[in-house]
């Protein structure tokens, strides 16, 4: 594995401060590596988007960092607390660095202007020394990155259905060869021919520019396909980190395997979808114990009191769940 | 593809819809442009049956669904009703058609006034559609069943809760209980759990199914995930371009696609034996092809500059629909005759 690009270490974020904060992330740890597909994927609600947003310091209040450090190391350059940068030094990072796909962004556009307008001014705003006609040349390119007929080009957003919508906007995340893309949900409206496009494309690209990809997800059966590693989230923390194939194929968290048999299946025979009994938890009271275990089918006894650490069972993957804690797992 | 219903509640024969463009680059497009979203698309929806509508992005599905709710005005064919012709617009007609077709959104988070609680948008649309009922306990009891319908129950917990401080999943069933609250006869349904996340999504899936059961409903199922097709409707089309280019019961469609878009669709579907990057790199996604320019569509079949297994004539001749099997249709040459398609497996 390659070295680390982006290093979260501890992060906890809150929306609201004192006794009626809600505790949206809690304590995580995950490392993203130079040219590596991270996907994050958990219930509506576990968090996924607030911690993208407190990563890159775009939360709005009520949101708070509580506590914990972000590191991005640049090639050959010395490492760096994002939450600590200057908000000029953050623009600079942002920009320069980041590129964020928002969830919901297909509905961003600004309805006034056509796609075109759009596409070259974010390219004009960060390389003004481009040509008008280089700039049209790099929006044309990447509407065919996101399957999108260049005579579209001319369209206003609301010409356009909501996944060409959605296309449009991962193209303009790509526009400016950024150090690590951040996409929240970016491929909901989109068939999955298209999904298989965009996403090997960007596979494809990011081997070319070696960029690493935080791919924020609930459908944990194409991130199985196209990320290396996958997190799960539960209520606010990291349950889960294996790499794809074996979180796929042996899911250790009970979470995981109960959002695995959420999915129709397409192929072979036609199976009981099982779906997670109960509700989400409510991140205001959240359980004691693992947090997870009103809903666990396999709870035993130490769940309800104590929470499980993330801990490892084998040097790449980590899980939170006593059914896998090794004697020498600490509360 | 079910012979043995009755009659269907609704109909479209030609539906055809052509959006203008103008004023745009002029190497592409010349005055009288038109961006050909819908064309000659026939379809049936019947009374206790879930027809999936599925196909690529921009290939016109929500179009379809804006057409049959008559929100757009159509280029051509026809839309009917019991085998009434639809052409009204305003009027006490109109009404009627609008209370019987009823459609929701894909966004839940757009659909529901945020500064309005449950109560307001349950009690409004009963009221629209003279179902609240001559006083306040029949109203309260009107409430009451619908948010049982979609299992928001108790009542009285939902009620006053404002759009922001439901689910995804609870704000769809609101949506759904809206629709539900004018008695309808059909629900068009445009991808009505793309956003939520999957195990709120088989809840309204399954939701969708009893309803259509207990209530007879005929439901159109708009969707760009096949696999949810194969579980939850008994018919599926797929669409291209703007065109139907295949039907038929849904398990068949799915396990034995014969339309080449078809078979691409569900090919590409996630597969969890192809896992991780070493794997996938062989899986070259420009053998895929690109989605085509619907102000110039291709002549012929629109699929043809992506068919593996095109021919002279797909270039130049629209092929109609063929029989494949008794359960099955497709749009496509290698069915004339009925002959068995002689590429075999793509
Ligand atoms: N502005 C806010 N004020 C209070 N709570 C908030 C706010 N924004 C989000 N939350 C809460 O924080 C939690 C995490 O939300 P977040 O949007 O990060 O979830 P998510 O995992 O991205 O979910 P989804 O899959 O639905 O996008 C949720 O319980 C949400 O209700
Ligand atoms: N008002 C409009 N003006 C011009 N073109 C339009 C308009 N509305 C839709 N279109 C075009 O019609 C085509 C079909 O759009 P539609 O929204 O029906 O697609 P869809 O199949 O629902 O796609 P998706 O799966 O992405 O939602 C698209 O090419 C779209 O750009
Ligand atoms: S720790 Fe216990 S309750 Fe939690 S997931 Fe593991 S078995 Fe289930
Ligand atoms: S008609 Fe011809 S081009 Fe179209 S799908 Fe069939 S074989 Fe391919
Ligand atoms: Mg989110
Ligand atoms: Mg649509």
């Amino acid at each position: 594995m390659s070295d680390a690009v982006l290093e979260l270490k501890d992060l906890s974020v809150d929306y609201g401060v004192g006794e009626s904060a809600v505790h949206a992330v809690r304590n995580v740890d995950l490392t993203l590596h130079r040219g590596e597909v991270l996907g994050l994927a958990g219930e509506s609600g576990s968090g996924k988007s607030t911690l993208a947003y407190g990563m890159t310091r775009l939360l709005a209040p009520p949101g708070v960092v509580a506590g914990g450090s972000v590191l991005y190391n640049a090639a050959g350059e010395e490492p760096v607390d994002v939450l600590r940068l200057t908000d000029a030094e953050l623009r600079r990072f942002r920009w320069a660095q980041t590129a964020i796909v928002f969830q919901g962004a297909m509905n961003s556009l600004n309805p006034v202007h056509r796609i075109r307008t759009q596409l070259t001014d974010v390219i004009r705003a960060h390389e003004p020394d481009t040509r008008p006609a280089e700039r049209l040349d790099r929006a044309r390119e990447l509407m065919s990155l996101v399957g999108i007929p260049e005579d579209r080009l001319e369209s206003y957003p609301h010409q356009l259905s909501g996944g060409m919508r959605q296309r449009v906007m991962i193209g303009m995340a790509l526009a400016l060869r950024p150090q690590i893309v951040v996409m929240d949900e970016p491929t909901t409206a989109l068939d999955v021919v298209m999904q298989r496009q965009i996403l090997s494309r960007l596979v494809k690209l990011r081997e070319r520019f070696d960029f690493a990809v935080l791919f924020i997800t609930h459908d944990l059966s194409l991130l199985a396909e196209f990320s290396d590693r996958i997190a799960i989230m539960y209520g606010g923390r990291i349950v889960e980190s294996s790499p794809s194939a074996d979180l796929y194929r042996d899911p250790l968290h009970p979470y995981s395997r109960g959002l695995l048999g959420s999915f129709p299946a397409l192929r072979g025979a036609r199976r009981e979808l099982t779906g997670i009994p109960g509700s989400p938890p409510d991140l205001r009271a959240m359980p004691a114990g693992c947090t997870f275990h009103p809903r666990c089918p396999l709870a035993f006894d130490p769940c309800a009191r104590r929470r499980p650490p993330l801990a490892a069972t084998s040097p790449a993957r980590d899980v939170a769940c006593w059914l896998h804690a090794t004697p020498d797992t600490e509360d | 593809m079910a012979p043995e219903q009755t009659t269907a509640v609704l109909e479209a024969e030609g539906l055809t819809k052509h959006f203008p463009v103008r004023g745009a680059g002029r190497d592409v497009l010349r005055r009288g442009a038109a961006v050909h979203a819908v064309d000659d698309v026939a379809l049936s929806l019947h009374r206790g049956r879930v027809t999936a509508l599925v196909g690529e992005s921009g290939s016109g599905k929500s179009t379809v669904a804006r057409l049959l709710a008559q929100l757009q005005t159509r280029t051509g064919g026809a839309v009917r009703l019991h085998g009434k012709d639809v052409t009204v617009h305003g009027g006490r007609r109109f009404r009627a058609y609008c209370r019987s077709v009823q459609l929701i959104f894909q966004d839940p988070f757009a659909s529901l006034n945020p500064v309005h609680t449950v109560r307001y948008h349950l009690t409004r649309a009963l009221r629209v559609h003279g179902h609240a009922g001559r006083t306040a306990r029949e109203l309260e009891e009107a409430l009451t069943d619908l948010l049982g319908r979609v299992r928001l129950t108790p009542a009285e917990q939902y009620l006053a809760k404002f759009p922001h401080e439901l689910s995804g999943g609870q704000r769809q069933r609101v949506a759904i209980a809206r629709a539900l609250a004018a008695r309808p006869e059909v629900l068009l349904a445009d991808e009505p759990v793309s956003m939520l996340d999957v195990s709120i999504r088989l809840g309204v899936l399954n939701l969708l199914r009893d309803l259509k059961e207990q209530l007879s409903l005929a439901v159109l199922y708009i969707t760009h995930d096949i696999a949810s097709a194969r579980y939850f409707a008994d018919e599926t089309l797929v669409m291209y371009a703007g065109r139907l280019v295949e039907g038929g019961e849904s398990e068949t469609v799915t396990q034995s696609p014969a339309h080449p878009y078809t078979r691409l669709l569900i090919d590409s579907a996630p597969d969890p034996e192809r896992i991780g990057s070493a794997q996938r790199a062989e899986l070259d996604e420009d053998d895929l092809g690109e989605p085509p320019s619907l102000v110039t569509p291709p002549a012929g079949c629109r699929f043809h500059p992506r068919c593996p297994h095109a021919m002279e004539r797909c270039t130049t001749e629209l092929p109609p629909r063929f029989e494949v099997s008794g359960k099955q249709w497709a749009a496509c040459w290698l069915y004339d005759n009925g002959s068995p398609a002689p590429a075999g497996e793509s």
